[in-house]
C-alpha cells in the first residue's frame, strides 16, 4: 500500500511539471498587460517599466519560467502582481467558502442522485425511470451559471414575501465565532486553524450552537449548492442507474434471490456495493471539480471563494495567482484520484494495490 | 411412480402419504417480447420424490433452466408463469405470497448454478455468503454462523475450511467455488436441491468429484435432487429417473436404465445415438438433422415432427397437425409421440 502510494506520487511529478508549464504559457498568452490592469490605464510607460522590473516581468520568458520553477519547488507560489500579497494566503482565505459550497453541492448530488439512480434501475423503463433520465439529461446539459441565475431569480425575487424565499445572493450575516462559545483563544484570520473553521459559516454556527445563524448560513448555501450540484447529481443518477441495471442482471444476484434474500436486501447488500464502484470515481472527480471553485456560480451568487478569486485574477491578468491556483487545483486532483483508487481497492477485493 | 396421468394425479395430491415431494403440472412460462411470445416452458409436467435424483436433459434453450426458475418463481421480466401448478409438499407454490416464497427459497428448496464463480458475490467473503443463508432462515448470529460455515465447508470437502471461509470468490478455483455453492445449498438441509448444470463449467476430473459429492449428500440427507444437464453421460451416471425435454416441453420420461436401453421418442433415440462411444471410430457422429424450432413460432403439431425420421418411415400424417399428449407406453415409461398411440390404447 505504502509502496503503491509512493509510486503514484512519483508518477504525479511529470504531470505536475506539465501543468506548471502549460499554465505558465497560457497565462502569458492571455491578451492584456498586467501592469496596466494592476495600476490602471493611466500608468505611464516609465512607471510600467519600473513595475515590470520589480516583478521580474522584463526578463526573457524562459528565465521567468526557470525562476518560477525554482520558487515552486521551494514551496513559494509567489506574490500576487496586483495585491502584492503571498498567493498562498489568498488561496487559504478563500478556501473555507469554496469547501463548504463543494460539500453542500456534493451532499445534495449524492443524497438525491443515488436514490434516483436506484429507483430508475429497479423500475427500469417505468414512468419514474423515463422521467428521471429526461431530468438528468436536462440537468447535465444546463449551463450552471444560467441555472444559478434562474434559481436566484425564482427563489429570491418571484417568491419574495413567501415562506419559500431564499436569499438570491451574498454571504450570511456575520455571527460570533465558534471559539468564543468554547472559550478558546482564536482569530478570525483564515490563516489560523480557528479562523479557517470560523470562516466556514455552517460549521461555525454548529460549533457555536447558534441555531439562528445556522439557519441563515444554510439558507445562503441552498441555492448555490443546488446550482453547482445539479451536474454531478445528473451524472451520478445516470451512472448509478446503468451500473445497477448491469449488476442486477448478473448471476450472483440470481443466487442471492435463490437463497431467499428479500428484495430490499438483494439490492442493498448484494447489488449496490458492486454497482456503486464506478459511481465512487464520478463522485471523487466531481468533488475535485467543485473544489476548484464553481467559478461562475460563485460570481453569480456573490460568494468570495476560490472560483471568484480565480475569475478576478484571470480578468486582472494576475499571472502568479492564475498559475498558483491552477497548480493547487491540479495537485488536489492528483490526490483525489489517489484517494479514489485506494477506496476502490477497499471496496472491491479483486483490486489490489501493488 | 410417475405413471398416473394428470387427472389421477390431481386427486392423489390430497392424500399426503403418497404426495411426491415436488409435482409440476402442465407448467407454462412465456416471455412477452417485442418480437412475439417466446414459449420457453410450454407444458412441462414432472415429479421429484424424496431421496430421488431426477435428471432433466435436453439441448440448450429447451427450457430446462427456466423450468427450475419457474419452480422457485424467479422468472425475470418480461417472463411470466402463465399457467400450471407447482406442488411442493402438496402445496401450490404459485399461490404463495412473495414473503412465503422467500422463506422457501434457500431453506426448503435450494439451487446450485452453472458458473460457480460468477454465481458468488465478488465483494463478499465466501464465509459471509454462506452464513447469510443461515442468518436469513435460522436467525443465527454471525459468530455461530461463522462456526457453522466452517463445518459446512468441511462437509463439502474443502481443505482448510477455516482459512477458506475468509476467501473471496476470485481467490478460489471453479471446483472450490462450486463446493461453496453446494455448501450454501445444503446449509439449511433443504428437501429439494435443484442442480442446474452444476458441472458444465468445470474440468472433467472436478466434475466427477462434484457429482460424487451431490450423490453422497443425497444419500446422507435423503433430499430430492433435480439435476438439470445437457450431458447424457452425467444423466446416466447420476439420475434415477429422467425427463427428456425438447423445445419447451417434456417429451419422454423413464427410469434411467430403461431410457438408455430402450429410448422410445425419436428425439431421445437421436440424442443417445449422438453420444460418441469410446473405442468406436465413426467417420461422422450421428446427428439429428435440422434445427430446434423457433420458440416464438412453434410448429402446429409435434414440435419434433420437422426433424423426425420416424415420422417419414412410418408415414404418420397426424404429427404435423396435432400435438400428442404424454402417453404411457410402458409401465413407468411415458412418451409424447404418436408412434405409441396404438400401444397405449391396447
Amino acid at each position: 500500500m505504502a509502496g503503491y502510494v509512493a509510486r503514484r506520487l512519483t508518477l504525479a511529478i511529470p504531470v505536475l511539471f506539465g501543468i506548471l508549464f502549460v499554465t505558465f504559457a497560457l497565462a502569458r498568452l492571455l491578451p492584456g498587460d498586467p501592469c496596466r490592469s494592476a495600476l490602471g490605464e493611466k500608468a505611464t510607460d516609465e512607471i510600467c517599466d519600473d513595475f515590470n522590473e520589480r516583478k521580474g516581468l522584463n526578463k526573457p520568458i524562459h528565465e521567468q519560467f526557470w525562476i518560477y520553477l525554482q520558487d515552486v519547488v521551494q514551496g513559494d507560489l509567489g506574490e500576487s502582481i496586483k495585491e502584492g500579497r503571498p498567493v498562498t494566503e489568498m488561496l487559504v482565505e478563500r478556501l473555507p467558502v469554496t469547501l463548504e459550497l463543494a460539500i453542500a453541492a456534493m451532499t445534495f448530488a449524492v443524497l438525491v442522485g443515488i436514490p434516483l439512480g436506484i429507483v430508475s434501475a429497479y423500475y427500469h423503463n417505468s414512468a419514474a425511470d423515463v422521467g428521471t433520465m429526461i431530468g438528468a439529461n436536462i440537468g447535465v446539459s444546463m449551463p450552471v451559471f444560467w441555472l444559478g441565475l434562474m434559481l436566484s431569480y425564482f427563489f429570491g425575487v418571484s417568491l419574495k414575501d413567501t415562506p419559500l424565499w431564499l436569499p438570491p445572493s451574498g454571504m450570511p450575516a456575520s455571527i460570533a465565532p465558534w471559539y468564543e462559545a468554547w472559550g478558546i483563544e482564536g482569530s478570525r484570520d483564515a490563516l489560523t486553524l480557528t479562523g479557517f473553521i470560523a470562516n466556514m459559516n455552517v460549521l461555525n454556527a454548529i460549533l457555536a450552537g447558534n441555531t439562528e445563524g445556522l439557519r441563515d448560513a444554510l439558507r445562503h448555501l441552498i441555492l448555490p449548492g443546488v446550482a453547482v450540484g445539479t451536474i454531478p447529481l445528473s451524472i451520478i443518477a445516470r451512472m448509478t442507474r446503468s451500473s445497477l441495471l448491469e449488476v442486477l442482471g448478473l448471476n450472483y444476484i440470481r443466487t442471492a434471490r435463490a437463497k431467499g434474500v428479500r428484495e430490499g436486501s438483494v439490492v442493498r447488500r448484494h447489488a449496490l456495493r458492486n454497482a456503486l464502484l464506478p459511481v465512487v470515481t464520478i463522485i471523487g472527480l466531481s468533488f475535485g471539480t467543485l473544489l476548484s471553485g464553481a467559478i461562475l456560480t460563485e460570481t453569480v451568487f456573490g460568494l468570495s471563494g476560490v472560483g471568484k478569486a480565480l475569475y478576478d485574477s484571470i480578468t486582472g491578468r494576475d499571472y502568479t495567482v492564475v498559475q498558483a491556483f491552477t497548480l493547487i487545483i491540479a495537485i488536489m486532483f492528483v490526490f483525489i484520484n489517489l484517494i479514489v483508487d485506494a477506496l476502490y481497492a477497499y471496496l472491491d477485493p479483486r483490486i489490489r494495490l501493488e | 411412480m410417475a405413471t398416473e396421468n394428470g387427472k389421477e394425479a390431481r386427486t392423489k395430491s390430497t392424500d399426503t402419504s403418497g404426495t411426491p415431494l415436488l409435482r409440476v403440472n402442465d407448467l407454462k412460462t412465456y416471455f412477452f417480447t417485442r418480437e412475439g411470445t417466446v414459449k420457453a416452458v410450454d407444458g412441462v409436467s414432472l415429479e421429484v420424490q424424496r431421496g430421488e435424483i431426477r435428471g432433466i436433459v435436453g439441448e440448450s434453450g429447451c427450457g430446462k433452466s427456466m423450468t427450475a426458475m419457474s419452480i422457485l418463481r424467479l422468472v425475470d421480466k418480461p417472463g411470466k408463469i402463465v399457467s400450471g401448478d407447482v406442488y411442493f409438499h402438496g402445496e401450490n407454490l404459485l399461490k404463495k405470497s412473495r414473503r412465503e416464497m422467500a422463506r422457501i427459497r434457500g431453506r426448503k428448496i435450494s439451487v446450485i448454478f452453472q458458473e460457480p464463480r460468477s454465481s458468488l458475490n465478488p465483494v463478499l467473503r465466501v464465509g459471509k455468503q454462506l452464513t447469510e443463508v443461515l442468518r436469513i432462515h435460522e436467525g443465527i448470529n454471525s459468530k455461530q454462523g461463522q462456526a457453522r460455515a466452517v463445518d459446512l465447508l468441511k462437509e463439502v470437502g474443502i481443505p482448510d475450511p477455516q482459512k477458506r471461509s475468509t476467501n473471496y470468490p476470485h481467490e478460489m478455483s471453479g471446483g472450490m467455488a462450486q463446493r461453496v455453492m453446494i455448501a450454501m445449498g445444503m446449509a439449511c438441509a433443504p428437501d429439494l436441491l435443484i442442480a442446474d448444470e452444476p458441472t458444465t463449467a468445470l474440468d472433467v476430473t472436478i466434475q466427477a468429484q462434484v457429482l460424487d459429492l451431490i450423490r453422497n449428500l443425497r444419500d446422507e440427507h435423503g433430499m430430492g435432487v433435480m439435476l438439470i444437464t445437457h450431458d447424457m453421460g452425467v444423466v446416466a451416471e447420476m439420475a434415477d429417473i429422467v425427463t427428456v425435454m425438447y423445445a419447451g416441453t417434456s417429451v419422454e420420461e423413464a427410469p434411467t436404465e430403461e431410457l438408455f436401453e430402450e429410448p422410445l421418442h425419436p428425439y431421445t433415440q437421436g440424442l443417445i445415438a449422438s453420444i460418441p462411444v469410446m473405442g468406436k471410430v465413426k467417420d461422422r457422429l450421428d446427428v439429428i438433422p435440422g434445427r430446434v424450432p423457433d420458440l416464438i413460432d412453434m410448429p402446429v403439431g409435434c414440435r419434433f415432427a420437422p426433424r423426425c425420421k420416424a415420422r417419414i418411415e412410418n408415414q404418420l400424417t397426424k404429427c404435423e397437425v396435432e400435438e400428442p399428449d404424454m402417453l404411457d407406453a410402458r409401465p413407468g415409461h411415458r412418451v409424447r409421440c404418436w408412434l405409441y398411440e396404438s400401444e397405449n390404447a391396447s
